[in-house]
């Protein structure tokens, strides 16, 4: 059962997504960021039904198109926007950039520029989590392309083995960059992937939020119990091509326009709200209208925030000795 | 001081870093109950368990992927790779990810992995397992390269290398692991990574070399007394961070540079040093600087054809010899 509150928590959680995505490209095409963004308009639903519920010790692994796990995850706008704009107040001081924004005080465990390869980092984070006999999970976010890695492959079957407390989180948007996922995979539906490493395999609707949260936190809860790892497939789609330099004319018209018309998670959602009278037009405004002042805002901060400083770039290749590790680490108890 | 075997050595700093430090684990493939394909990690399960000596499915990406997420969450692994010739298959998780976590997060995270593999010609294994990789590691900023020669810079500088909050390649030598020699025991004794240590003193040449053909050029070294040679031997034991200053003090001494490595001479570490060399101390050179390396081929099958691939103590006399 979802309360009031929290479907207006979900509803603002992916209008702010989308908010973010959409000044981000407006800065891409003003030539601000001069790194391509990797937008995740159309997949909202997914980062906000899953990591909804996740507590803040939780851990998640994100990807190049990570600004929506970041944002579920309570990341902070305007360190978001400076990154992107290669400032020294970005998350990573402007080292890292769109593809790589992480808050690991939050802990996300990296966002990865390279497919598949958060598999078996969210496979040790969780064996990480074991070792310290802690109930906390990890979400491990990839695309449908990332399952026909050798790196997925490895590290699900070794999370498997290991009845870690990991969810792989397959966000199925059709493509990988231009190749449609049939031409890539014999499987009709990817969470039968599952079948090979013996773990169970959850198919469902990326665009419809409430039955995301539904089959994430039945697999947290799993996972939590020490019952070991869920594949969870969401079908979704995304709205832009596959970077901001992309557009996307492989894929039909008609499919783009069926999508983004008849498939909108967050405009689907509002109707939902609305036709069940569990929300009015003006409280959905008015969190329309605090989103586009966050937004504003967060973009200002990051706008008038110095540039990168070259001299800690060049020092921080290697740490210092005796560093604390900022996502919780320190000694285990065993 | 006890005298002990290279492998023990290794095994006793893994043990000593384990009884420490309680986030200091172990996994890689026949780690466990085996004990190691080289026996370098016999013992440790009977004494720490599944928990912390842990057998992987045969996932060269898993284990380095496994180790770096481990590490994030407050972890200290020690992730085995067999060979040095299957880092190729876990590249990306050294390479793309471990060497590149801190710098890309903005020092937000710390990774202290250890990769633990050995390398270079031994037992007839040819060439898919005999192969000198350095040189792949020491290219990616980031990590950490370490190479051993004797039992006692093996464990000092595994110690150190498990206490280091940066990524560390560390690369035994399948010759060396039956190899003796005196051993520190207790806590305290480790060996700073960064610090060359000069294996014999001499004045008329440098030989510059790590891992086993410090041994044999050690060997050189004692058949070019016999010419009034006097060679003094330089063992970096760790390739990065390079000890430079102990290299240049040397080659300023006795004005002439040969450097010994059973890598491919083709990009190898040696060419690097060669060029720090001329770079920094080219007015005291007396002679060029000499690469006594491997062939640029694959390593070989049988028995000569392998030992005329790679340098030997006959080899690096010659070529001291050329430049003297």
């Amino acid at each position: 059962m979802t309360t009031k509150s929290e479907k207006l928590d979900l509803y603002r959680l992916m209008y702010r997504i989308r908010s973010f995505e959409e000044q981000g490209f407006v800065s891409f095409a003003k030539g601000l960021t001069h790194g391509v963004l990797h937008l995740y308009v159309g997949e909202e639903a997914i980062a906000a039904g899953c990591i909804y519920d996740l507590r803040k010790e939780d851990y998640i692994t994100s990807t190049h198109r990570g600004h929506g796990h970041l944002i579920a995850k309570g990341a902070d706008l305007g360190r978001m926007f400076a990154e992107l704009l290669g400032k020294e107040s970005g998350y990573c001081h402007g080292r890292g950039g769109s593809m790589h924004i992480a808050d690991l005080s939050l802990g996300i465990l990296g966002a990865n520029g390279v497919v598949g390869s958060g598999i078996p980092i969210a496979t040790g984070a969780a064996l990480g989590i074991k070792y310290k006999r802690l109930d906390q999970v990890v979400l491990c976010f990839f695309g449908d392309a990332a399952l026909n890695t050798g790196a997925s492959h490895e590290g699900i079957n070794m999370a498997a083995v290991w009845k870690l407390p990991v969810v792989f989180v397959c966000e199925n948007n059709l493509y990988g960059i231009s190749v449609p996922i049939k031409k890539a995979c014999a499987l009709d539906t990817l969470a039968n992937r599952s079948a090979g490493y013996g773990i169970p395999g959850v198919s469902v609707d990326g665009n419809d939020v409430l039955a995301v949260r539904k089959a994430a936190g039945e697999a947290v809860a799993r996972a939590r119990r020490g019952e070991g790892p869920t594949l969870l497939e969401c079908q979704t789609y995304r709205w832009y091509g596959h970077f901001t330099a992309d557009d996307g004319k492989y894929r039909p018209a008609e499919e783009v326009k069926y999508w983004k018309e008849d498939r909108d998670p967050i405009k689907n959602f509002a109707r939902q709200l609305l036709d069940k009278k569990e929300a009015i037009q003006t409280e959905l405004d008015q969190i329309h209208g605090e989103i586009n002042e966050e937004i504003m805002n967060a973009f200002k901060f990051a706008m008038e925030s110095a540039p990168a400083s070259v001299e800690r770039m060049v020092t921080d290749v290697y740490a210092e000795q005796q560093r604390l590790i900022s996502s919780g680490g320190g000694k285990a108890t065993i | 001081m006890k005298t002990i075997k290279y492998r023990e050595a290794i095994s006793e700093a893994l043990h000593e870093e384990m009884m420490r430090d309680e986030t200091v684990f172990l996994l890689g493939e026949d780690v466990a109950g085996f004990g190691g394909v080289f026996k370098s990690t016999d013992g440790l399960f009977d004494v720490f368990g599944p928990t912390r000596v842990i057998d992987t499915p045969i996932s060269e990406l898993g284990i380095v992927g496994a180790a770096l997420g481990a590490a994030l969450v407050g972890l200290r692994p020690v992730a085995e790779i067999m060979f040095v010739d299957f880092t190729g298959l876990a590249m990306d998780q050294i390479a793309n990810q471990c060497a590149k976590f801190h710098f890309m997060t903005g020092g937000q995270a710390v990774v202290p992995v250890v990769i633990k593999t050995q390398g270079g010609v031994g037992f007839g294994d040819a060439a898919q397992h005999s192969q000198s990789l350095e040189s792949w590691h020491t290219h990616i900023p980031g990590l950490k390269v370490v190479m051993p020669a004797t039992p006692y810079d093996a464990k000092g500088l595994l110690k150190s290398s498990i206490r280091d909050d940066n990524p560390v390649i560390f690369i035994e030598h399948k010759l060396l692991y039956l190899t003796e020699g005196p051993v520190p025991e207790g806590d305290d004794y480790t060996i700073p990574l960064g610090k060359a240590d000069i294996k014999r003193k001499g004045k008329d040449v440098t030989i510059i070399s790590w891992s086993k053909m410090v041994l044999d050029s050690l060997q050189a070294a004692s058949q070019l007394e016999k010419d009034g040679i006097d060679a003094e031997v330089v063992d970096l034991r760790t390739l990065k961070p390079l000890d430079l200053e102990t290299i240049l003090q040397s080659v300023k001494k006795t004005g002439r540079a040969v450097i010994v490595h059973e890598a491919c001479k083709t990009g190898g570490y040696g060419g690097e040093i060669s060029a720090l060399i001329t770079e920094e101390a080219f007015d005291y050179l007396d002679a060029p600087v000499k690469r006594i390396a491997a062939l640029d081929t694959p390593i070989p099958y049988a028995e000569p054809l392998y030992r005329a691939v790679i340098p030997d103590s006959d080899k690096i006399v010659k070529g001291v010899r050329e430049i003297i």
